[in-house]
């Protein structure tokens, strides 16, 4: 109970590190601010009101302290281009990156789980095809596995749609269909580079003594598996999810751009190239959180697997 | 001295070390494969100002989506009518500069820190430690894209950034090597020699580590070409500029005119990509990895244990009728080499009768815990039983798998060397015996707790009903024991192989679970084989004994027989080097 409260309150000081230093870099030059929304020909004159008029003249602190103080009350700002609050920018951005992350890390745990036990079990051929495999697809990025994709299923065989989203209050055949090729292209790295890991989490389990015990004493060699090493694979496991979670973060913004995905990647993007600050700004900190979440979850969940963890 | 010696030996052995590293690389096909690639794109990158067919952006009207091999344009041409060969071959350089970049700030940055950490420990180490998690539980790319805000369209400076995010993978690395090397003695001896600490850390923690850290570089260029290429696709890269990730980006948006055109700058990326991940993967099998390969081919293993099969069925049984157990010229190897096995147990005999408890004496590595393993089918996966066989009651357990595992458990029970390792530390005490219990016995999961708690105390366990709601972790080594004990004989096994039961106990425990397998034996009849390197245990408990040697019983005889009137040289050496011992001991 005590880890759970300090592991909560390291989170609390990481959050507000990270998004004081990510503040500084945005806001730290508001004439440059000022001079991307009016254009690199705008006169001096007005790129100096604009400055005052956005409050990007005063003391960095003093907007931080406005920022974080508005923020607590869930108003993260408004964009400077179409005065839209970036908190409903984000209420309908961050639930499209969530499920795509969310299904591709659910099919990322049955697949890996299945592909890692049999690669350490068997071992052979299947272990090299599937050692193979994890090198290709954890190599490629997420963009040209994406590309790979729309070009195979939605330009050769015109299977499913290229780009393009669909809510499933409207149609949810439209929405599996539309968010199919985007969890594919992720989940494609993502099975690579977890079952490699998962199979070393198995293999180490197999290694341990008490394993030999068990078979010892007569179990037969399913039950040895799928309960005694699965549940100890689980520990490590858990920290392989938790770092793929991160990476298919990084994973969806690409994923988002190619496949035109409404998602809080896309907006981050979009935002950061129109020079939109606060709404770069609301990304982050949301991904921040996000990341700082699936950190104190999987230690939550570490705490029940592992026994030693629980009574400490 | 000993600093002397180990500081000449390395100048001499480096460069002959550093040859024939790359001779062993390039020896590798796959290593050849990717040297040649990654070769070819650095020439490409250098010489693209005498080979490119186009300038930088060069558009031509008559050439706009032309297709791949037509004349002028090997790749083809974008919408704008540039000539996509040429782009790719303008964009090399970037690329190969930004990942170059990205190494020397990352390597910079991170070795320094932690050399320094690792190094100095405290405060250093816990501020960098503190800071690589945080970083470390960044997505980089987010980090980016907030960055372009502030900078604009400049890759270098998201390169350089980017470099500093991946700065941890060398700090813990560096940390980790500087660590377990701080503790080698040669660091002792060089500080008492004199050398100052800066030097201690140029000569051997810098020599220590370089070869990780040039397998690592390997990955992290590869992450630095993926992410420049990526942040080039979202275009946050400079327009202006033709790159990897701006041509496909390019082609991307372009795909329903000219779906050809993606295949080249995605093919381009992933090759480099591709290679130097494969290229970091041989290098690090090459310097890290021994010698040669010791796993056997598996045709080999398969022509190794059907010659033992064929062997033991065309053999006549020629074992002691008494015997409850009767090993007969066992064989076991393990790999060492494609085709190559090195025997440990060469051709073994042993018989244990019902009810007698017999001791296996002999140094670590004389193939005593080895035969114990065969006897129960639990020897590790790589390992090759040449020949022999095994026969409890006549039945040769090794030429029939289901009779092993039929016995296992059920007639012949195991106690391991080390109690903490040998139980399971995500489940219960009581969880494991009942699951034990319940895998020989046909049982209900009520009986088979009654049973077990029974047997507990029998074993010496002072409130069974508390111990089987605890961990492993919550009990003494000594209670350990007592449990895989209790694990052991629940299903009421005949024989009992234990192996060194009581090495790793407190003394005082040794003695009472000695008494404890000694009251069990007589109580249940049970036989024994008893696996130790202490002879005060044979004499304590056993009745008969063999001494091993080498993979080969030297010697066998009832104990009292070979304590009084030992045959071998080996014995009375064993013997008088174990009287010794209890001298000083005692």
């Amino acid at each position: 109970m005590l880890s759970v409260l300090k592991n909560l309150i390291r989170s609390v000081a990481i959050l507000l590190l990270v998004t004081f230093a990510t503040f500084c870099l945005m806001f730290g030059n508001g004439t440059g601010i000022a001079r991307s929304i009016l254009g690199y020909q705008a006169a001096e004159v007005d790129v100096q009101q604009k400055v005052i008029e956005l409050g990007l003249d005063r003391p960095l602190l003093t907007q931080f302290g406005d920022w974080i103080a508005h923020a607590v009350t869930g108003n993260l700002g408004e964009s400077f281009f179409t005065g839209q609050t970036v908190t409903s920018a984000l209420a309908t951005r961050v639930p499209v990156t969530l499920t795509l992350i969310v299904l591709t890390l659910i099919l990322t745990v049955i697949f890996s789980v299945l592909l890692g036990v049999a690669a350490a079990v068997y071992g052979g051929w299947l272990d090299k095809v599937l050692q193979f495999i994890s090198v290709l697809g954890a190599a490629i990025p997420p963009f040209i596995i994406a590309i790979a994709l729309i070009f195979t299923f939605a330009i050769s065989v015109r299977l499913l749609p290229a780009t393009g989203y669909v809510s499933p209050d409207q149609s949810v055949t439209g929405w599996i269909m539309s968010i199919t090729l985007p969890i594919a292209a992720l989940l494609i790295g993502s099975v690579a580079s977890a079952a490699s890991q998962f199979r070393g989490a198995v293999l180490d389990a197999l290694s341990k003594d008490y394993v030999r015990t068990l078979r010892a004493r007569g179990l037969k060699e399913s039950r040895v598996i799928f309960r005694h090493v699965l549940r100890n694979a689980g520990g490590p496991g858990l920290t392989v999810l938790s770092l793929q979670t991160l990476g298919l973060l990084g994973g969806a913004i690409f994923v988002e751009q190619v496949m035109a995905l409404p998602g809080m990647g896309q907006m981050a993007n979009q935002s950061a190239q129109q020079g939109d600050v606060p709404m770069v700004m609301g990304t982050v900190v949301v991904t921040i959180i996000i990341v700082l979440c699936v950190n104190l979850l999987s230690d939550f969940a570490n705490t029940i697997l592992n026994p030693k963890a629980r009574t400490r | 001295m000993s600093a002397e010696v180990s500081m000449n030996e390395s100048a001499t052995a480096e460069p002959a070390a550093g040859r024939s590293v790359l001779r062993r690389l390039l020896k590798n096909p796959l290593g050849m494969l990717c040297s040649a690639f990654l070769l070819f794109i650095i020439v490409l990158g250098v010489f693209t100002p005498l080979i490119a067919p186009f300038k930088p952006n060069e558009a031509n009207l008559n050439s706009v989506n032309a297709q791949p091999f037509s004349p002028g344009h090997l790749f083809g041409a974008d919408r704008a009518g540039r000539d996509v060969l040429s782009q790719l071959l303008w964009g090399t350089n970037g690329t190969l500069l930004g990942s170059l970049l990205v190494l020397v700030i990352a390597i910079v940055l991170g070795v320094t820190a932690g050399l320094l950490a690792g190094f100095y420990r405290g405060k250093i180490e816990a501020v960098a430690g503190f800071v690589t998690d945080v970083v470390m539980s960044l997505p980089s790319i987010v980090l980016l894209i907030a960055l372009f805000a502030l900078t604009g369209p400049n890759v270098m400076i998201a390169m350089a950034v980017f470099g500093v995010l991946v700065s941890p993978t060398y700090y813990r690395l560096v940390r980790s090597v500087v660590l377990s090397v701080r503790s080698e003695l040669y660091i002792d001896a060089a500080k008492v020699v004199g050398l100052t600490d800066a030097r201690i850390i140029a000569r051997h923690v810098l020599w220590a580590v370089r070869a990780p850290v040039v397998i690592q570089s390997s990955f992290v260029a590869a992450s630095g070409i993926a992410i420049q290429a990526g942040v080039e696709f979202l275009g946050l890269g400079d327009p202006e500029q033709p790159s990897w990730g701006g041509t496909l980006q390019d082609a991307n948006g372009n795909i329903y005119n000219n779906q050809f055109g993606v295949i080249w700058p995605a093919l381009l990326v992933s090759l480099t990509i591709l290679s130097l991940i494969l290229f970091g993967n041989v290098l690090r099998d090459v310097m890290q990895a021994s010698a040669h390969d010791k796993n056997l081919k598996k045709s080999r293993r398969r022509t190794l244990l059907q010659n033992a099969q064929s062997e033991r069925t065309s053999a006549k049984s020629s074992n002691d009728e008494k015997a409850f157990l009767s090993i007969r010229g066992l064989k076991v190897g393990y790999p060492d080499g494609p085709e190559d096995v090195r025997t440990v147990v060469h051709g073994v005999d042993l018989d244990v009768r019902r009810g007698e408890i017999h001791g296996l004496v002999g140094e670590s590595g004389s193939g005593k815990s080895q035969m114990a393993f065969s006897t129960l089918g639990i020897l590790p996966k790589e390992a090759v039983i040449l020949g022999g066989s095994i026969f409890l009651e006549g039945q040769d357990l090794l030429a029939d798998k289901k009779a092993q595992a039929a016995a296992r458990g059920r007639r012949i029970g195991y106690i391991p060397q080390e109690p903490m390792s040998n139980l399971d530390p995500s489940f219960t005490i009581g969880a494991q015996l009942v699951y034990g219990l319940r895998a020989v016995k046909n049982i209900s999961a009520k009986d088979a707790k009654e049973e077990l708690l029974a047997l507990l105390t029998r074993v010496g366990i002072r409130n069974p009903k508390n111990v089987m709601r605890l961990y492993p972790h919550e009990i003494s080594g000594g209670m350990a024991q007592r449990v895989l004990i209790c694990g052991a004989v629940a299903a009421d096994p005949e024989l009992i192989v234990a192996d060194e039961p009581t090495t790793a106990l407190d003394v005082t425990v040794q003695a009472e679970v000695l008494e404890l397998l000694r009251e069990l034996s007589t109580e249940r009849g049970l036989a024994m084989i008893l696996v130790t390197h202490n002879l005060g245990v044979v004499a304590d408990l056993c009745d008969t004994v063999s001494v091993m040697k080498d993979g080969r019983i030297v010697e066998r005889n009832d104990v009292e027989s070979l304590f009084n009137n030992p045959q071998q040289e080996y014995t009375k050496t064993l013997l008088e080097s174990s009287r010794s011992v209890e001298l000083t001991e005692a």
